[in-house]
């Protein structure tokens, strides 16, 4: 062979490498189901090992190994053990392996108490999941679960994996047999295919190649069928979508929008939309390092240019414009919860969608799933590793899908505001109103409006702190200043207000937080009003207090800490609660058996140790002077 | 030495008749890695791209100046140079930077250097501690970096397989294995506090051979180290060393020879092995990729000084 032959023989093989699809799935099964063998198994029969690993596997087989002389194959993935040992939590491992015909990128999902969470994270990038079973042992619960999730994650390719068949003499009416429970459960799941393939991990039947040992099976093997199945969702064929990343601005004559194409595809002079403001216009370039291109489809990273000058940021969604997204700021959603902490409806926690992150609360959990029964029940609350059907409720619309159509359109991440943990995720099922059906009322007479007739800038002074710290000594002290100079106040206070508006609340967190939303939107519709709003309570949550400041305007929240250490409040006692706490005949009390959050970065801090109410109500009114409030 | 191209042949009709109509795996990944680059882009204050000079890095590097087209990538270049990098490294480092117009940071660890801290008398874990990890430390304190992109990949050896794409770090730079975050579809957390940081890996889910091919489709400027060319070289403790300047000494029984190598791997060169090889195109490379038997590792001597330790250099820092 002359050597340009070889060039041209390796160019083509090249380009036929590089049309190569990709195929992403995942492995679940339950400890000891072979899910590590049957890994291993793939990437030694797929050549995907070099010689040293090759050498350092024999070595740890003779070692470590559970299979006598031969290879274990587990090896190759698991170090999991060590793992544990050392606290490390792993959600998912990704392993790599190629045949002539595809490339395979496996999610390993180990993990026992997590299982759910770190299952879900692996389904939501795979196409196709094997589930393993142990043939002895036949569908179990956790297969339940494992085909539950995936199905809820959107997968919907299954291939069951009937494992260590060897063990059962190969049996046919065994193989059969689980087949049949496996369908009649998952007939339900709306799979869009189910393959069982009766297999040996261990020794390789129906891996790579059919084995002569189960001449009864007349399906393909694992390994072909991976490389054949069609798993495209014809995404490309789908409504144009591209969630706006980042915008991209060399000079002032260019102004492109960046982003992935989640679904459709776009060629200049195509009519798009903004999907939130509804403005449309016309693609002008889909611009790229390697010039202009005619096209560009689903999965592609593109920067597109616009005819006019329309707005449009990061977070926005450009769509066709004659198959536009959901626009609303409430929509119903299974929810995956994947914190220790629990899930507070009608806390605010940070709901990441696409390229957009807007404040979102759980507003009703309408149900819990169980993972394993698929049965239904009430509930308050999810835990870690839950499963439920809840409202949420945005602090602004957003453009989606529901999650079945699209899962980049239609799955967001809950991510605490204090810690940033990812502590939920979740898959829209769809809106609940057209938010651009509900717009705000526009009010003629607006609050600066009803605020200067009182001559006077509205505020929230907002008084955090421990029961007895001299929250309402001090607030009270300075309405009385206010009213005094003519300026119109209003006094919210804890116990009172918990005697009429939130008379039906009590004081797990949960009602903690429903509490003080109730109390925030209360004083937020007062300052509306103009007025200069006194909130006494205990609020002992940042993120409640974070919410109450979002809620209005910069400088319009004002938190004032009464900062007294907590054996000066028990001393003090004015209601006899601490006691009462300290002798347990109060729950969740503040400061005794729930925390107390102190402000980070409180406008005010008064330490009442030194000084007396007074001096502390003058400092109040001095802020509130300075600041141009009175 | 190519005989087994014959055989790639009959692969050929094989693999093409059975073209798909969905994107190519090089295409799904190069979309995905922009994806990333955009998400830090446009979440974080201050990035920066570490660049490391090899080849991952000049993947990276291409990536990068592809996803902000017609922008410049709004973020310099870190390269934390141990002052044991081969000279052809160097001088492709500033040609480079030069060449795409972009803000390049040198930073060495100059206590390092005063402590006289080299790989042969101190060995390669400790040079390694102190030029490169800590001298990436002192950088990022230094610039206030909030994100910065590292070239690894999962393939390179079984810890980094669990590694996140986003790698949250402490305010002490620590990665704690325990608190990191799921990442589920393309959503990714990127949220930090003050003094928090992320490790960003946009090449996770490339292969070495993805790589490469990647290099030979886009024609990517990469060292020229990584082509076959008579070298001087020296066997040491079973590796072949290049001696790249006198800064070497040799051992009594060690005596120089002109050899055809290349690198698979680069970095400092007294901790770099070479490998024989012809390969000295690109093609011939990918060529002899396809044939290898042996992983890209193995080229690293700071692998074998304590092996499986990568986990513990990842928690001390060491990207
Ligand atoms: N006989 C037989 N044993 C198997 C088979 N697959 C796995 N095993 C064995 O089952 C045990 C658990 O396998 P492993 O892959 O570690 O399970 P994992 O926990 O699901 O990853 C090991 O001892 C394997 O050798 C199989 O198909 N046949």
């Amino acid at each position: 062979m002359s050597a340009p032959d070889k060039i041209e023989d390796l160019k083509s093989y090249l380009a036929a490498q590089e049309q190569k699809s990709l195929l992403r799935f995942l492995t679940c099964g339950s400890v000891d189901d072979g899910k590590s063998t049957l890994i291993g198994r793939l990437l030694y029969d797929t050549k995907l090992l070099f010689e040293d690993q090759l050498a350092a596997l024999e070595k740890d087989s003779k070692k470590h190994g559970t299979t006598g002389d031969d290879i274990d194959f587990a090896l190759l993935v698991d170090g999991l053990e060590a793992e544990r040992e050392q606290g490390i939590t792993i959600d998912v491992a990704d392993r790599f392996f190629a045949t002539d015909k595809r490339k395979f990128i496996v999610a390993d999902t180990p993990g026992h108490e997590q299982y759910t969470r770190n299952m879900a994270t692996g389904a939501s990038n795979s196409d196709l999941a094997v589930i393993l079973i142990d043939a002895r042992k036949g569908v179990l619960t956790q297969t339940r679960r494992h085909a539950y999730i995936a199905a809820l994650l959107g997968i919907r390719h299954v291939v069951l994996a009937v494992n260590k068949i060897d063990l059962v003499g190969f049996s046919e009416p065994v193989f059969r047999e689980i087949v049949k429970d496996f369908t009649a459960f998952a007939g339900g799941l709306g799979f869009a295919s189910v393959t069982p393939i009766p297999l040996s991990a261990r020794f390789g039947d129906n891996v790579i190649a059919r084995s002569a040992s189960t001449p009864w099976y007349a399906g393909p093997s694992l390994l072909s069928h991976l490389e054949t199945i069609d798993v495209s969702s014809a995404l490309a064929e789908k409504p144009f979508r591209m969630p706006v990343q980042w915008v991209n601005r060399p000079n002032l004559d260019f102004r492109g929008f960046s982003g992935t194409i989640v679904s459709g595809r776009v060629r200049p002079g195509d009519t798009v939309a903004i999907a939130r403001s509804g403005r449309t216009s016309s693609v002008t370039r889909i611009v790229t390092l390697d010039g202009d291109a005619p096209e560009a489809v689903a999965g592609e990273a593109v920067t597109l240019t616009l005819a006019d000058e329309i707005d449009a940021s990061r977070g926005d969604v450009i769509c066709a414009a004659g198959a536009r997204p959901e626009v609303s700021d409430q929509f119903a959603a299974n929810l995956l919860w994947m914190a220790e902490e629990e899930m507070l409806p009608g806390r605010p926690y940070m709901l990441k969608i696409g390229a957009a992150t807007i404040p979102a609360q759980i507003t009703d959990l309408k149900y819990k799933t169980d993972v394993n029964t698929l049965s239904h029940a009430a509930g308050k609350t999810l835990h870690l590793n839950e499963v439920g059907y809840a409202n949420l409720s945005l602090s602004q619309p957003i453009a989606f899908d529901p999650y079945r159509e699209n899962r980049d359109t239609g799955g967001f991440i809950l991510i605490d505001r204090f810690s940033n943990a990812t502590v939920g995720a979740g898959m829209i099922d769809f809106g609940l109103r057209r938010a651009t059906n509900v717009h705000w009322q526009a009010l003629d007479v607006t609050k600066d409006a009803r605020a200067s007739l009182k001559g006077q800038k509205p505020a929230v002074l907002w008084f955090t702190g421990l029961s007895g710290s001299g929250k309402s000594t001090i607030a009270n002290l300075v309405e009385r200043a206010l009213h005094a100079e003519g300026k119109h106040t209003y006094m919210l206070d804890g116990d009172n207000v918990r005697h009429g508006l939130n008379r039906d609340l009590g004081f797990t967190d949960a009602d903690r937080v429903e509490n003080i939303r109730r109390v925030a939107e209360t004083a937020k519709l007062f300052v509306d009003a103009g007025l200069i709003v006194l909130v006494s309570f205990i609020s002992p949550f940042r993120s409640e207090r974070r919410m109450a400041r979002e809620l209005l305007q910069a400088g319009e929240f004002i938190e004032v800490f009464v900062d007294t250490p907590i054996e000066v409040c028990i001393q003090r006692d004015p209601k006899g609660l601490y006691k009462k706490a300290q002798s347990g005949a109060i729950k969740h009390f503040t400061g005794i058996d729930s925390p107390y959050e102190a402000p980070e970065n409180p406008e005010l801090t008064l330490k009442t140790v030194d000084g007396d109410p007074t001096t502390h109500a003058t400092a109040i009114l001095a802020y509130l002077r300075s600041g141009g409030y009175l | 030495m190519l005989g087994y191209l014959r055989a790639f042949r009959i692969k050929d009709f094989r693999a093409l008749s059975n073209r798909q109509t969905t994107m190519s795996h090089l295409r799904r990944l190069e979309a995905e890695s922009i994806h990333i680059m955009r998400e830090v882009a446009a979440e974080f204050r201050n990035p920066v791209m570490l660049y490391s000079i090899g080849k991952d890095s000049s993947v990276m590097l291409h990536l990068a100046m592809k996803a902000f087209y017609p922008s410049k990538p709004p973020f310099p270049l870190l390269h934390v140079d141990t002052t044991w990098k081969f000279r052809e490294m160097i001088a492709f480092r500033d040609e480079t930077a030069r060449r795409l117009g972009l803000d390049l940071i040198v930073h060495v660890n100059e206590e390092g250097v005063k402590r006289g801290v080299n790989p042969f008398d101190s060995g390669s874990a400790v040079h390694t501690q102190v030029m490169k990890t800590e001298g990436l430390k002192q950088a990022l304190d230094k610039y206030r970096f909030d994100a910065a992109f590292g070239g690894a990949r999962r393939d390179e050896e079984k810890s980094r397989a669990k590694e996140r794409i986003f790698s949250f770090r402490t305010a002490s730079h620590a990665w704690d294995p325990k608190n990191q975050r799921p990442e589920l579809w393309r959503v990714y957390n990127t949220r930090v506090k003050k003094d928090e940081s992320i490790r960003v890996f946009p090449l996770s889910n490339w292969t070495e051979l993805d790589i490469w091919q990647y290099i030979l489709k886009e024609q990517i400027p990469i060292v020229p180290l990584y082509f076959a060319a008579r070298r001087p070289i020296v066997e040491r403790d079973g590796a072949m060393i290049m001696v790249d300047d006198d800064r070497m000494k040799l051992h009594p029984h060690e005596k120089i020879e002109h050899r055809l190598v290349r690198f698979r791997t680069l970095g400092c060169y007294p901790l770099t092995g070479a490998i024989e090889s012809s390969a000295a195109t690109l093609e011939e490379i990918v060529a002899e990729m396809f044939a290898a038997t042996t992983s890209e590792r193995q080229g690293r001597v700071i692998d074998h000084d304590e092996s499986a330790s990568m986990e513990k250099k990842k928690r001390e820092g060491y990207f």
